[in-house]
């Protein structure tokens, strides 16, 4: 399970088998994100479009998953049907240490399934069995009837995908473990590109422990820090929904379609008001102590006079953000109903909140009408978003398949550009200021968590817009370290560079504790080398005008200062990949001159 | 004699640090399976986690089946194992009632010791490691009537 290579099943789809194979490079690439990349980079082909059947769908772990808490996330890399471009998502749940007890370091599937397929495998199996009868059913049912298909209760991982994915959605998510996704850019549509449902990884093996007194000391002082000190309090006790009121009082929440960055409702839906009226439990992810995971419930009176049944739905700052901040729905419950629909039929609940927060302006200004939207759409209409979040899911019409490909499709389309909330995609929920936008806009997951950029706004009230692009540089490359890794980013405080290399030493990889900062930056490389590879041009990336429009608690937003940091932004991350490309030419001149001596 | 018991199992966020604790301190292993402690879910996620421990029985029926005394009943419930008299014939894992003893792949028992050694890696206090006598043992219900 510590090895110097990297151990991946390959699964094809095409033909039902799978095969393990062996891949050097552990030093060079570490796990998670660098793993990733170099299996993207093996399997994909850039000149193929995303839903060939030959790209490949990748999960990949990290050296030091199962060995240290909170290392327990899944990097997923897929060429996306929303930019058609090299993405990553990252998931957590039970996906990780189900993957490590599977003895994987990686997964790899390509090809398609003849008919609608599962995909199950473990330590000491795989398989692909039919599973057409599937056809439709949401993740909750089609959660219910892996579980009874696969057996290992609590020690399995099972990720699927609902009706949006299926229906090719590029805001198509995959669930996992009910509470947890890979989120954005579409991975869903992959997945059902491949004629996949679903995925069951089986936990079942187990490894000897490193030899010495080194690991378990230092597994009880990370234990030590993660859970009994205050590092990681705001995760398990309000969770990332804390971020609503700060961020309101900071006039940085974007509110109704970002018409505002703040609003005396946002109290209402609140992190505070949510545990207050809604908060059932938390939940961890498998390896985690912290518990972020919140659920909530909604209940629902189906049939006179009192019958009621009851849901449990995962709540954080961004389904929040984009579901009752951007619809202004204030009332947490209707706000949960919501998430719930967007999860049932496995939308990305961020992007697709963000693309109707667009639909019900365009609708206030009579760019569109029910005609394209179906059921009238209005800021605070919960019931009516609960039935568009089906509509965007299965493309029910031309309006809704284009506003499913991204925001910015259905605006060149229908008009309202300017008010299209996209950066990248659509956005995170954070109007922090121009760091941010520029940050999230260009940034290689389009994610909140690429850098700390809205830290930096938030820091900061100088302009200088190569000093700021400076730290975003930074900033990535230790974060592509501690995705390599897998770690949660809410533990990016616990594990630093100085502790992930002890951690690395203590259970036999010194080769990668010696080169962190090294290793970090050909992930950083090569991970743009890929995106450009595919087609990505970061100069042309818009910024709609809203963006310009905002205010924050620092002022009216300064367009030059933002235009200075998209071009310098720009510059940088082409000379990362040029760089990337150049080492990798150079290293591929070394291998073929040392065979040929 | 203490014995581990599991009455706040509602509490249970699923984290495994329990049975990866086990793992790791007990049978120096990284695995959330070959451990006294293994945690499941009852019926899918929404409805909560059940701990397969030992509970602790006396007589215990696994002692009582194996045929090499590899597992011997131990004072106030449970058994004591000894490891090296086990021909892995997996009759232990058979004879308990609640499946509490783990067989690995190539057929080697794990079943708690009552030790305790996992209750500190529980953030939210779901076990206890308590002197208990044999009556109020067998009126507590140990994973919080779950099983």
């Amino acid at each position: 399970m510590i090895r110097d290579h990297f151990r991946v099943m390959r699964v094809d789809l095409n033909t039902g088998r799978g095969e393990i194979q062996t891949l050097e490079g552990r030093d060079l690439y570490a796990g998670g994100s660098g793993l990733a990349a170099l299996l993207f980079s093996k399997f994909a082909r850039p000149d193929k479009p995303w839903d060939d059947p030959d790209q490949p769908l990748i999960f990949a772990i990290g050296p030091l998953t199962g060995l240290f808490p909170l290392m327990s996330k899944t990097v997923c890399a897929f060429k996306s049907p929303y930019h058609d471009q090299f993405a990553e998502s990252h998931g957590g749940g039970r996906s990780a240490l189900a993957l490590r007890f599977a003895d994987l370091d990686a997964l790899v599937v390509t090809g398609k399934a003849r008919t609608l397929s599962c995909l199950s495998i473990g330590s000491r199996h795989m398989e692909v069995k039919d599973v057409h009868f599937m056809r439709g059913f949401d993740i909750h049912a089609t959660g219910k009837l892996f579980r009874r298909m696969f057996p290992g209760a609590g020690h399995r991982s099972i990720l699927r995908i609902g009706p949006a994915g299926e229906a090719l959605s590029a805001m198509a998510c995959i669930i996992v473990d009910t509470y947890r996704h890979f989120g954005r850019l579409g991975a869903g549509a992959v997945m059902g590109a491949k004629n996949l449902k679903g995925i069951a990884i089986q936990g079942d093996g187990s490894f000897p422990l490193p030899e010495g007194k080194d690991y378990p000391k230092l597994f009880q002082d990370v234990y030590g820090l993660l859970t009994a000190t205050e590092m990681m309090h705001k995760y398990h006790n309000l969770g990332t929904a804390e971020n609503v009121i700060v961020m309101n009082e900071l006039k940085a929440l974007p509110f109704r379609n970002m018409q505002r960055t703040s609003d005396p409702s946002a109290v209402e839906i609140s992190g505070e008001k949510f545990a207050e009226k809604t908060l059932l439990r938390n939940a961890a992810c498998a390896g985690c102590p912290v518990g972020c995971i919140h659920l909530g419930f909604v209940r629902e009176k189906f049939m006179e006079p009192n019958q009621y049944l009851y849901r449990q739905v995962s709540y954080d700052h961004e389904p929040i953000f984009a579901v009752g901040c951007m619809l202004a729905v204030t009332d947490p419950f209707a706000a949960l109903d919501i998430m719930e629909e967007a999860d049932k039929v496995g939308l990305d609940v961020m992007s697709a909140g963000v693309a109707l927060a667009w639909a019900t302006e365009a609708s206030e200004k009579g760019l569109v009408s029910t005609a394209e939207t179906v059921v009238p759409l209005r800021f605070g209409d919960a019931a009516a978003y609960q039935q568009a979040m089906w509509h965007l899911a299965r493309g029910e019409n031309e309006f809704y398949r284009l506003l499913a490909s991204g925001t910015l499709r259905a605006a060149k389309r229908f008009g309202g550009e300017d008010f299209a909330c996209v950066l990248g995609q659509e956005m995170a929920g954070y109007a922090t200021g121009e760091v941010f936008f520029v940050s999230q806009a260009l940034g290689l997951r389009h994610s909140h968590l690429d850098s700390g950029g809205y830290s930096f706004d938030q820091k900061h009230t100088e302009k200088d817009a190569a000093k700021a692009v400076e730290f975003l540089i930074t900033d990535e490359a230790s974060r592509c370290f501690l995705t390599a890794m897998v770690s949660c980013l809410f533990a990016r405080g616990v594990y630093t560079e100085a502790r992930l290399a002890d951690c690395l030493k203590a259970v036999g990889y010194a080769g990668l504790a010696e080169n962190i900062g090294a290793v970090s930056k050909r992930i950083q490389g090569e991970r743009w080398r890929l995106r450009l590879a595919t087609g990505y041009e970061p100069e042309r990336v818009e910024i709609p005008r809203r963006f310009s429009e905002v205010v924050t608690w620092k002022g009216p937003i300064d367009g030059q200062y933002l235009s200075a940091l998209k071009t310098e932004y720009s510059r940088r991350i082409r000379s990362l990949a040029t760089e990337a490309a150049q080492a990798g030419s150079a290293d591929a001149e070394t291998r073929k001159k040392g065979k040929e001596a | 004699m203490k014995i581990l018991t599991a009455p706040r199992m509602e509490r249970c966020i699923g984290c495994h640090s329990c049975s990866l604790a086990c793992a790791r301190q007990v049978h120096k292993n990284l695995s959330w399976n070959t451990a006294g402690i293994r945690i499941a879910s009852s019926g899918g996620l929404s409805t909560g986690f059940e701990a397969r421990t030992c509970l602790a029985c006396d007589p215990a029926p696994c002692a009582a089946a194996c045929p090499t005394g590899a597992y011997a009943q131990r004072k106030g419930g449970g058994v004591v194992v000894r490891k090296k008299l086990c021909i892995r014939c997996g009759e232990c894992a058979a004879a308990c009632p609640v499946d509490a003893v783990y067989l690995s792949a190539d057929g080697e028992p794990f079943v708690c010791i009552h030790c305790g050694r996992c209750v500190p890696f529980c953030p939210h206090d779901c076990l206890e490691h308590k002197e208990i006598g044999g009556e109020a043992a067998a009126a507590e219900a140990p994973d919080g009537g779950e099983s």
